[in-house]
């Protein structure tokens, strides 16, 4: 069996010496195409560099623009030149300049030789194949493409549009399936040969003139009818991005690529030296890995593309900054908005703490302080307890915050008496889940033992900030999961809300709400309350709150009989 | 620093900088025709000064015809940096930078000397003021234009150095090639403030040590993000500078993002030290659809020992910022040699950090 390869070159000549010499050394004939528009000169020093070899031949270069006919012309050319000129060669590797052979070339014929009759070739219906590339997949064989994608591509995106306006569409020639796979493939002769001396095929080139990048369907169409025997995988390694251009080995990668479980690799960097030096050696690489792991490269690959489609959510930065109508407003992970609790249940941050096995800020959004947990004054990754830092950009300072501290469930207070400016981010966000016992914000105001005439336009100012946020929060952009109870409904059943918020904040601890906090003593509050609408203003928030005679609470806590989960 | 963008409000109702998620897609239509004029207009103003300005670089070593055609090279405006120079030049020359393009501003410690005893350093020297030549910016864009057409450029200062994803094992060409292949002219950086475990003033750091060796401490979560429609630039602000010294004027924090390596051509400029650019397609160093582009650190290396008497002498100076009196305080400070690590800070440890961290990304590179 002898291995007859085509090497379809364009830059970095000097490696294509070097691995048209490494092919010739193990026995295989060469055939290299140059494109047309490399300098002369290189391509004259690529032939000197090979002169001493007998079995290398060039064929007419042409000029290959990517995405067009004449590397499929090219592709044909050196095809029939290799089998006119070298009888011996029955099967054809078509390989590029950078086409790296990772796994010893006697493996690789070993491996053919297995495999008699067998044509490898990457072969898939357009249906099935994912990649459609500038939102083109069927219509490569449907429309017409005469303009170059790269160099005339307003005239390439209008025509395309053209004929979608007018519906045009051509008409396969008869019997062709249109199927798409890898440009790199591996033949054999009498496959070649029927594809070289096909009955119809100046029709079927003349109608592959004017699809878009042929190289990746004019053989992998053709061989579906006339071989009998195809096993449609590349023996070539070659990774696209998600615009369907091909990555880049280099020297770093080198354990990577044994791990490998094809035998040639695209495309190697020019000045991967290690690479090559490595790989070109006569025996070819000769440290094998222990078994090839070709899920581990696809994973690799998978997550660069991960990462730079979707990247990492809640994070912003130098370069990922999402425009506003892309979901711009989305945290790195969930965290908890607490409003109305503190005043009400003096120990609500340490129970929190326990229950939900989370960091329990103060007021982040304090106007003096920012009231990180434990009172910290650089919290981690360097936030500073400057209000001033913060409300320079509030919504970095929460986003950096939820980032910094990501794997931990972050909660802070919120209430009225904060800087409201973040309020819209957060409830805009899927991540935030908001928890408001409305009208709390008076228990202070009584607490501070002024008379009501005294805080009566504190009370209507910090009403006013609240209502507007329950007004937010029930809005149409809001996103976040919220939970509001007046303050009447809080104290009538404490229990339920809390246990309500531990359950969806760590659905899996929730046995640990075992005990609850005590209730702050609020007798007195109901006549506070009236002294404020004796005053003239309406404290609506808080409920219907009984009068200090029918308040029966905080004396037996919780009332209701908790089940044992 | 700051920016100077406000005054010139066109068009109307533009905010003057976005925060996160409030960013719209560029203006179009006729306003977006009249923006792309102006801002034309200024760039070719950014030009002329830099044309008028040649006469104030005199030539002391050029080596500039050794420039290959694919070199990347190196840009730089120093003064009296003798004691960052050696090891900056090494690990610009390790990633691959292939000649360094010098303007001396009137050094006195030797920095000349040394830059002259260099074979792939051209320099050019003047006594001339570096806040008139919008900090040095003037010069290198001359430069740039005679030298930088057609190359991948770094512009950099002698306390800033570049590292990237993979830096250890793949040179700049490799960054270059594949920003290439991603049809990108431009790549974005970010400046981190590295600093000691101890006062400023204090230890010992000589010209041939790697200072991030001394200065092996990072805030690794405190950036502030917005971007400036009018240019499309980011805008970032935060790092140690930014929780030290302006808690109380957070607007006037350094600004932290740049571009400092751009494949030039001699119609571009930069309008705002190396933060932003025009035309403006090039401050776009950032995805907009929520992935992640390929982007870099600086490692900032102002805070080596010296710092102290080196702010005393620049307050007096006041060639620095564009409105030197607002920063007294700031230099005072510096004087006074402050503590900058805190027990929330991070150790640098290298570019895998920096990334998991989220400063900089891979984005679709492997």
């Amino acid at each position: 069996m002898t291995l007859g390869v085509i090497m379809l070159c364009h830059a970095a000549l000097d490696r294509t010496a070097q691995l048209a010499r490494h092919w010739a050394m193990h026995g295989c004939p060469v055939v290299i195409h140059v494109d047309a528009r490399s300098p002369q000169a290189q391509f004259d020093s690529l032939r000197t560099a090979l002169k001493d070899l007998p079995d290398i031949r060039f064929t007419r270069r042409l000029p290959c623009e990517w995405g067009t006919f004449e590397i499929v012309q090219a592709t044909l050319e050196a095809a029939s030149r290799m089998l006119a000129e070298f009888p011996q060669v029955d099967r054809v590797l078509l390989a590029s300049g950078s086409c790296l052979p990772i796994k010893p070339v006697r493996a690789l014929q070993a491996h053919l030789a297995a495999h008699p009759d067998t044509d490898f070739i990457e072969s898939v219906t357009t249906a099935d194949v994912g990649w459609t590339i500038g939102g083109l997949n069927e219509e490569r064989f449907t429309l017409r493409f005469p303009f170059k994608w790269k160099s005339q591509r307003r005239l390439f995106d209008g025509y395309v549009r053209l004929q979608r306006f007018f519906r045009l569409r051509r008409r396969l020639p008869p019997g062709l399936v249109p199927h798409l796979g890898s440009q790199w493939w591996c033949l054999t002769r009498p496959t070649l040969q029927a594809i070289l001396q096909h009955p119809d095929r100046a029709r079927i080139d003349r109608y592959f003139k004017l699809v878009w990048i042929p190289d990746e369907s004019y053989f992998q169409s053709l061989v579906r009818q006339v071989s009998n025997r195809i096993e449609s995988r590349s023996l070539t390694l070659s990774k696209f991005d998600y615009q369907g251009r091909p990555y880049i080995f280099y020297d770093d990668h080198l354990h990577l690529l044994r791990q490998a479980d094809a035998f040639i690799a695209r495309k190697a960097w020019p000045q991967a030296q290690l690479l090559y030096d490595t790989f070109l050696t006569p025996d070819g690489d000769r440290a094998h890995a222990a078994a090839p792991s070709p899920g581990k490269i696809n994973r690799l690959f998978a997550k660069a593309v991960e990462r730079r489609v979707n990247g990492r959510p809640g994070l912003y930065m130098q370069s990922r900054f999402p425009i506003h109508a892309r979901r711009g407003t989305q945290s790195a992970a969930p965290y908890g908005v607490f409003s109305g609790f503190g005043a009400l249940v003096p120990e609500f941050k340490p129970w929190l703490s326990r229950a939900l096995d989370a960091r329990v800020h103060g007021h982040l959004f304090a106007f003096d302080r920012v009231q990180f947990a434990d009172g910290e004054t650089v919290f981690k990754g360097g936030l500073s307890d400057s209000p001033t830092l913060r409300d320079y950009n509030p919504r970095s300072f929460l986003t950096n915050l939820i980032w910094n501290t990501k794997g931990e469930t972050q909660c802070f207070q919120f209430g009225p008496e904060d800087e409201q400016e973040i309020a819209p981010f957060i409830a805009s966000d899927p991540n935030a889940s908001i928890f408001v016992v409305s009208g709390a914000f008076a228990i202070p105001l009584w607490q501070s033992g002024r008379s009501a005439a005294e805080v009566r336009a504190e009370a209507a100012r910090l009403q006013k900030v609240e209502s507007d946020f329950i007004d937010l929060l029930k809005g149409p952009e809001t996103k976040a999961r919220t939970r509001i109870w007046s303050l009447t409904e809080f104290i009538e059943n404490p229990a339920e809300p809390l246990e309500q918020l531990a359950d969806l904040l760590n659905p899996r601890a929730a046995h640990r709400t075992g005990e609850l906090p005590l209730l702050v003593d609020l007798h007195g509050f109901g006549s506070f309350l009236q002294d404020l609408r004796n005053q003239g203003m309406a404290p609506v928030l808080m409920g219907d709150f009984p009068s200090d005679a029918d308040l029966a609470l905080p004396s037996p806590p919780f009332a209701r009989p908790r089940v044992v989960r | 620093m700051g920016s100077p963008a406000e005054k010139r409000s066109f068009p109307r109702g533009l905010a003057h900088a976005c925060p996160i998620g409030t960013l719209d897609p560029p203006v179009g239509g006729l306003t977006g025709a009249v923006l792309a004029l102006k801002l034309r207009t200024r760039r070719q103003l950014l030009l002329l000064r830099a044309w008028r300005k040649r006469d104030e670089l005199a030539s002391v070593q050029d080596y500039t015809r050794q420039i290959a055609p694919d070199d990347v090279l190196c840009f730089l405006c120093v003064r009296n940096e003798a004691d960052r120079l050696p090891h900056f030049l090494r690990h610009h020359r390790a990633l691959g930078v292939r000649h360094f393009l010098a303007v001396d501003n009137g050094s006195t410690d030797g920095t000349a000397e040394l830059l002259l005893g260099q074979s792939d350093v051209s320099l050019w020297s003047t006594k001339a003021s570096y806040k008139a030549s919008r900090f040095g910016m003037d010069w290198l864009t001359w430069l740039m234009i005679r030298h930088g057409s057609g190359h991948w450029c770094l512009t950099l200062d002698a306390d800033e150095l570049l590292i990237y994803p993979y830096w250890k094992t793949r040179p700049l060409a490799a960054l270059t090639g594949w920003l290439e292949g991603q049809g990108r002219d431009s790549f974005g950086a970010l400046t981190v403030d590295m600093y000691p475990e101890v006062a400023v003033s204090e230890g010992q750091v000589g010209p041939d040590d790697d200072p991030i060796r001394h200065l092996g401490w990072f805030d690794a979560g405190n950036y502030q993000t917005q971007v400036q429609p009018r240019m499309r630039n980011l805008w970032v602000q935060g790092g140690a500078r930014a929780r030290a010294f302006f808690a109380d004027a957070p607007r006037r924090a350094p600004t932290l993002n740049k571009t400092p390596l751009v494949r030039w051509h001699w119609r571009y400029a930069y309008v705002n030290s190396t933060h932003t650019l025009l035309p403006g397609r090039l401050n776009e160093v950032y995805a907009t659809d929520g992935g992640e582009l390929t982007s870099g650190v600086i490692l900032h290396t102002k805070f080596l020992p010296g710092i102290a008497a080196r702010s005393a002498e620049e307050k007096v100076r006041g060639e620095h910022f564009g409105n030197a009196a607002q920063y007294v305080a700031y230099y005072d400070r510096l004087t006074g040699n402050p503590m900058l690590h805190t027990l929330a800070s991070n150790r640098y440890t290298g570019w895998r950090q920096m990334e998991a961290l989220g400063l900089m990304s891979r984005g679709g590179w492997i």
